[in-house]
């Protein structure tokens, strides 16, 4: 195959992913090296160019590891990244409950519906994030309409904003369509004469769907799940409107850590902490995209 | 044959959209409530609208929202397609560094994302504001261009572009006369996800806007850090009037020319 | 090098006899391929191919697929490039051209027309790269559609046409800018049978009127058999076959050919005798005479085709060329009844008799003994 010059059309986005995306993370791993100052920005050492190599010199020389000993000394970190890894983990198995039955059901239908029922699953996607957590307030606030609609159907009140139930509800909410689309890609292509071979063969509805459809739908499954579990370990927003006070998670600390604390060393560590554990699923996704792109 | 859907499947499915609405729903319920507590419902009324129109601070960060927007998605799309082109296209070497440099920023958190660009525009000296959200805004949106683009590039026919090559057009030409209108809709598409995706997002701008360029979501988030503010209901709504106008005008359009090619069949 | 008949019919295909440039010493080839090589990763898929092809001609590559025929017309057209060798086009070496730069036009096997354009447009596509003036773009357009009669349906997009008209807009689009050489891959797959054979006829008058020259690649030996002037026969990238079609049918170069193109009986022996043209050749299925090449104690292969066999009830005078045997199956086709014959335990020969007349005098059924004669000048020996 003559390629001709399709690689020229790389150089921009590379050189852009290069400045914004790769050299960024290199400013946050020293930074997470630094320790905090009352300066602007509120962070020592800063290379000082005017001493040349000395200044450099003496910019390594300041660097340490003592945010991260900070980090291992206060027991709040380690419960908001172990908290991360669960609501995350918790949150991704209750997506593959929900998603699944609604993915499968949606290729059931003939094409035209399909087509229709995807869309009403990506509509909801285009409209505010924020906004719709918001939402969540007004249903699940002790006097909301969640509280109401139970008081009229004469049941006792429940009070589940600022808990971690809350936080799970609002990542179900918000990832579903993540969850749902790579499990549809995977159901709809799948042929329907295996299972009609399955059956042929004697197996019953439900042992075909056991054996042959289910195997055959987890990449779809995978997928799902890293999309949704890798944000979801470092979701902000969620948390920080939905859980209370004692919904410890990463995202949060490291918002709190630099806009609060105006710690940016600390943020920096979290970060580090936090995508030196994402690393591992972050690769597996891009490994299974990469099979997808080439099939 | 496909057998049709079971009762299950049927429930799952309206459970699940029944879930993914009722919020978006009962806000703009409420955005009419001229009470303002969610659970009284005090009759009908545009009294939210009205004090939204006259909220400054608000129609200002519309405003920076919708420039950013604008903007950040078109530098996204163009970057965007051209990723496409080089990772459905390309032999080159750095292809699996440009794969993994999208996939990656896909799925990083976003305050991770936020702080890095943060210290980025701190280190090379660029005061925050509009121009560092725009960047920002980019570098995120970028990779959703790239994988929607990517996805109508992959099926199209390759024949199409030799066949132009064939009649005489160097292959950039072939591209824009060829290619590109066959993957405008994807590329309409992908700037239409970039914009949407710029509006939304909190964390990010968060980082690294500056004083004079607070966009709509930091405005939002403030209020609703303040408690239920009945005008959020009423933007909310007006917000996702326009994502569904947008939505079903795209959808209509397409409808009418699938069904005048089949009249004229 | 002008081989048209004088007539107002054209001749065309396989019968068009009196076109032979190939023969002529003094006739330049329009396009020559030379030691070209092409490998993809491990694979060669062209493997050092000479070829040569005349003004005017219809030129056929016939392999299975997987046989380099479209590697090697992609990279006549510069969609690849030869890894080794040269390709001549005008005594111009055009390897290293880009496809846009090339006067060497194809028609897509799936067609490839510009879904966005309409059928006019398409085939403007290639004259506007060309900078033709506005008027003269229109009335070749116009010239095209009429030719390949279409007319009036320039306004319609490629996705309201049926397939046989997509395949002459691909055509029309293909031929407009006058290329040297028009190159077709598979341009009858998607068609159905009926449809094909018509389209094969329309093709040839077009090369014929036009004067152009067509190379067609295809892996349908009735295909090239009907449409082309000569036949180069690829395997596993290499050419093994060069020649008219008749010429590749009744004188095969190898079992390969034998056997790619039509039905063909082979009878693996070692010649044992030579008298004048004809040789004795002693194989376990007996002794056969043929005209032929070779030396005695060569091991050779006697190949007959099936409708050289003739089919008797009662044994023939002749003891020559004879072969006792009881048909095991048999199959009517219409025009033609083939039968299955066994001659020996798990040796079947196939043998071809026309249907001639509407009632069989004698019919032949399973289990009936017969026997089998062939003419020692309708067998072909092979040497290879």
């Amino acid at each position: 195959m003559r390629r001709g010059r399709s690689g020229l059309a790389a150089i921009l986005p590379v050189l852009w992913l290069a400045l914004f995306f790769a050299f960024p993370f290199m400013l946050v791993a020293k930074l997470s090296l630094s320790d905090t100052a009352l300066a602007m920005p509120p962070y020592a050492p800063r290379i000082d160019w005017s001493q040349g190599l000395a200044g450099v010199r003496a910019f390594l020389a300041g660097l340490d590891g003592e945010t991260y000993g900070r980090l291992t000394q206060d027991r709040l970190y380690l419960d908001a990244y172990l908290s991360s890894l669960r609501i995350a983990g918790t949150g991704t198995v209750l997506l593959l409950l929900i998603g699944y039955p609604i993915a499968y059901g949606i290729s059931r239908f003939s094409p035209a519906v399909r087509q229709a029922l995807v869309m009403a699953v990506i509509l909801p996607f285009w409209t505010s994030f924020l906004i719709r957590i918001y939402a969540w307030i007004a249903i699940l606030k002790p006097a909301g309409v969640l509280n109401a609609g139970l008081a009229a159907l004469g049941l006792p009140p429940v009070d589940i904003l600022n808990t971690e139930t809350a936080v799970l509800l609002g990542l179900v909410y918000a990832y579903l369509p993540f969850m749902v689309l790579p499990l549809y890609a995977v159901l709809e292509k799948q042929d329907q004469s295996l299972i009609e071979a399955a059956q042929d063969l004697g197996a019953t509805p439900l042992s075909a769907f056991w054996r042959v459809t289910f195997p055959l739908s987890i990449p779809g499954a995978a997928a799902g799940a890293l999309l949704c579990f890798i944000p979801m370990a470092g979701e902000f927003v969620i948390p920080d409107l939905l859980g209370g006070s004692e919904t410890l998670m990463l995202g949060k600390v490291i918002w709190t850590e630099f806009f609060a604390n105006r710690d940016w060393p600390a943020a920096s560590a979290v970060a580090i902490v936090l995508l030196a554990t994402l690393i591992a699923p972050i690769l597996l996704f891009e490994r299974q995209q990469a099979k997808v792109l080439r099939s | 044959m496909r057998r049709g859907p079971s009762a299950f499947n049927v429930a799952a499915v309206v459970a699940g959209l029944a879930f993914l609405y009722a919020p978006i729903v009962i806000l703009v319920i409420y955005s009419f409530n001229a009470s303002r507590l969610v659970t009284v419902w005090g009759g009908f009324s545009t009294r939210w609208y009205t004090a939204l129109f006259q909220d400054a601070q608000m129609l200002d960060a519309v405003w920076v929202t919708l420039r950013v927007g604008v903007l950040s998605a078109t530098l996204a799309t163009l970057l965007g397609t051209l990723a496409a082109v080089a990772l459905v296209r390309g032999g080159f070497r750095g292809r699996t560094a440009l794969a993994g440099g999208i996939y990656a920023t896909l799925v990083m958190p976003e305050v991770i994302l936020g702080l890095s660009l943060l210290l980025l525009f701190v280190a090379v000296g660029l005061p925050r504001g509009f121009w560092t959200v725009t960047l920002s805004h980019a570098t995120l949106t970028l990779a959703y261009a790239t994988v929607v683009v990517q996805a109508r590039l992959a099926t199209f026919d390759r024949h199409l572009e030799e066949a132009a090559q064939d009649l005489g057009c160097p292959p950039w030409k072939a591209f824009v006369l060829v290619t590109l209108p066959g993957i405008a809709p994807a590329v309409a598409a992908a700037w239409m996800l970039a914009f949407t995706l710029s509006l939304d997002d909190l964390v990010i701008a968060s980082f690294t806007s500056g004083p004079g360029a607070t966009t709509l979501p930091m405005r939002l988030y403030s209020q609703v850090r303040l408690g239920v503010d009945p005008k959020i209901n009423a933007v909310s709504t007006l917000l996702i009037g326009l994502v569904a106008t947008g939505v079903i005008a795209a959808y209509l359009v397409q409808q009418r020319g699938r069904r005048r090619a089949v009249q004229e069949r | 090098m002008n081989g048209r008949a004088p007539t107002s019919r054209p001749q065309i295909g396989g019968i068009r006899e009196t076109f032979a440039p190939w023969d002529d010493p003094a006739a330049r080839p329009l396009v020559r391929f030379d030691g070209v090589s092409k490998g993809f990763g491990e694979t060669r898929a062209v493997a050092g191919v000479d070829l040569a092809i005349y003004e005017r001609e219809f030129f056929a590559l016939l392999g299975p697929s997987g046989c380099g025929k479209t590697t090697l017309m992609r990279m006549l057209a510069g969609f690849e490039t030869p890894d080794a060798g040269r390709i001549w086009l005008a005594d111009r070496d055009i390897a290293a051209d880009p496809p846009h730069r090339r006067p060497v036009h194809m028609m897509f096997q799936a067609y490839a027309l510009f879904p966005h354009l309409s059928v006019a447009q398409n085939i403007a596509f290639g004259l506007k790269r060309q900078g033709l003036p506005k008027a003269e773009i229109a009335a070749r357009v116009e010239e095209m559609l009429a030719l390949v009669k279409l007319e009036g349906l320039g306004r319609r997009r490629p996705d309201q046409l049926s397939g046989g008209q997509r395949q002459r807009v691909a055509l029309a689009r293909a031929i407009a800018p006058r290329p040297r050489i028009l190159l077709l891959d598979e341009p009858m797959a998607a068609l159905d049978k009926k449809l094909r054979e018509e389209t094969q006829f329309e093709l040839m008058t077009l090369q014929q009127t036009l004067g152009m020259t067509f190379m067609i690649v295809t892996h349908d030996q009735d295909e090239a058999m009907v449409v082309a002037d000569r036949i180069a026969v690829m395997r596993e990238g290499r050419i093994v076959q060069v020649g008219r079609p008749a010429e590749v049918y009744e004188a095969p170069a190898d079992r390969y050919v034998a056997g790619f193109i039509g039905d063909v009986t082979l009878f693996p022996g070692r010649i044992t005798a030579r008298e004048g043209p004809l040789v004795r050749l002693q194989s376990d299925d007996g002794a056969f005479d043929a005209e032929g090449a070779g030396d005695v104690g060569d091991q050779v292969w006697l190949a007959v085709r099936p409708e050289k066999i003739a089919v008797h009830t009662d044994p023939p005078a002749d003891p020559r060329n004879r072969i006792a045997g009881r048909i095991l199956d048999y199959g009517y086709l219409g025009d033609w009844t083939t039968y299955l014959v066994e001659i020996a335990p798990g040796r079947t020969i196939r043998a071809a008799r026309a249907n001639a007349t509407r009632t069989v005098e004698r019919p032949l059924g399973c289990d009936d003994s017969v026997w089998l004669t062939f003419a020692p000048s309708s067998a072909v020996v092979l040497s290879a």
